[in-house]
Formats: structure tokens, sequence, C-alpha cells
């Protein structure tokens, strides 16, 4: 129960975080991408702050054994660059570009953000069974 | 540079980076927005149900802004239908091919130095914006 609170309070927290920000506000999002036109750099900032708080609690959080509620820490060790790397950057970047929505904020905007946040949302979600089953059959192909 | 929010951003991002660190010390999990979220379903089971809860806290979040601040959080989506569906489906199957998205990559692995994650947020980043540099005389914006 514990580890379910706890995912519950950094939803929340990760949540408030994109909402203050307005990184779960689409033209907020457009305009940090219009590098070329009138250009806000503000979501710099969103990803320069995260990634500060983010480097150093890890490495205060890794000098523990384990985590508080887990058995390890999952960390991925994969180190390979790879096409599936560079090409799912790209879709993605695509993707961003278009709307102005990544997962995160995708997910938080479904309750203020209508029918077209639901629907992204739903897109979104076909898009990634669509990858289980693509990667699947590469799978058994290999 | 109208519109630059400095602040709020430093704010808010500084959040994100609290739940990702959160996740890390109790869980000892990435906060992957992408992977947790197809996880709900994608994932072995016993590995499902925290990323709801995680995914609840989320949904929350507008909703406790809105209660505490006393108005809604700005939400401007200026692409038609067309657009809105081509964009889910890209994110949703770019993000799983690229094991990651903003947060994932951007954030947690970036804040690990992975070199994976440079690659995978100089190529999004790039991608986004040459998309939008593209597409706003197309649609007239």
């Amino acid at each position: 129960m514990a580890r379910h609170l706890v995912a519950l309070l950094a939803g929340l927290v990760f949540g408030l975080g994109l909402v203050i920000s307005q990184m779960v506000n689409p033209a907020k999002v457009i305009a940090f991408l219009d590098l070329f036109g009138n250009w806000d750099p503000s979501l710099a900032f969103v990803m320069g702050a995260a990634l500060i708080v983010t480097a150093i609690g890890y490495r205060l959080v890794w000098r523990r054994p384990r985590p508080v509620l887990a058995e390890r820490f999952q960390v991925p060790g994969n180190r390979k660059l790879d096409a599936r790397l560079a090409i799912g950057a790209l879709l993605f970047g695509l993707g961003w570009g278009l709307v102005g929505l990544c997962p995160g904020p995708a997910i938080a905007a479904i309750t203020i953000g209508g029918a077209e946040a639901l629907g992204f949302l739903a897109a979104m979600a076909a898009g990634m069974l669509a990858f289980e089953l693509f990667d699947r059959r590469a799978a058994r192909r290999a | 540079m109208e519109n630059f929010t400095p602040v709020s951003a430093s704010i808010g991002g500084a959040l994100i980076g609290l739940s990702a660190v959160l996740l890390m010390a109790f869980h000892g999990r990435i906060a992957g927005i992408s992977g947790l979220f197809s996880g709900m379903v994608f994932s072995e089971a016993g590995d499902r149900l925290w990323r709801l809860f995680f995914v609840l806290g989320l949904i929350a979040a507008p909703l406790v802004y809105w209660l505490v601040a006393g108005e809604r959080a700005p939400f401007d989506l200026q692409a038609g239908w067309p657009l809105i569906l081509a964009g889910g489906l890209l994110v949703g199957f770019g993000t799983r091919l690229g094991s990651g998205c903003t947060s994932g990559h951007g954030v947690c692995g970036l804040a690990r130095l992975s070199p994976r994650s440079m690659v995978s947020v100089a190529l999004f980043m790039a991608a986004g914006m040459a998309t939008v540099a593209l597409i706003k005389p197309l649609i007239g914006a």
C-alpha cells in the first residue's frame, strides 16, 4: 500500500510540475520549439531545473544500498546507440512538434484539454499498442 | 521572447525533478512517463498497479491546481484533428521504439549522463523544432 501511495504522490508532484511550468500547455511547448520564430525559451528552464534536482537527488539516493520500498535500483543498462533509438526519437519529435504534447502532459491534460486531449491520448495509446505488435513480430523473425 | 516565464518554469521543473528522485528513492525506478504508462498494460503482472497510481496522480494534478489556484491551467491546442491523431500515433510509437521521451531520456537519462539519452534528446529536440518550422507556414500560424 505504501508503494502505491508514494507512486500516487510522485505522479501528483510530477503533474503539478507540468502544470506550473505550463509544459501541459501545447501552445507553450510549440513556442519553445519555434526556434526560428517568436522563440520562448521557458521550457529550457523546466528541463534545466528538473535535470539539476534529479542529478543531485539520484546521487544522494544511490548512496543507500537499496530503495526504501523495493529490492533494488532498476536503471537501464543498455549503452548501445542503435537505429531504434534514433528513429524512435525522430518520430517522437515529429509528433511532438505537430501537436505540442509529449506523454506526461498528454496524460495530465485530459482533465483540462477536452475532447482534443482525450483524442491525442487515445492515439498515443494506439501508437504504443502498434509498437508492441511490431516488436513481437520483429522478435519472432530474429 | 514575449511570454518568457523562467521562474514558474524553474519551479515546475524542480517539482518534476523531485518526483523523479522520489520514485528512485522509494521504488528504485526511472520516472519515464512513456514506459511507465505503456507498462500499465504491457509489463509483467505485479508490476502494473503502482503505475496506475502514478498515472492517477498525474491526471489529478491539473484538478488540484484548479482547486488551489482558483483558475484552470492554460491549455491552448492549435492543431486540428488530423494532426492531433497523427501526432498521438507518432508520439506513442516513437517513444516506445526509442525507449523513452522527454522525462525518461530528457530528465532521468541526462541526469545519469546516459549516452543513449543524449542522442535521443538531441534528435527529438531537432525533429520537434524542424517540424514546427515546417508546419507553421502550412497552417498559417
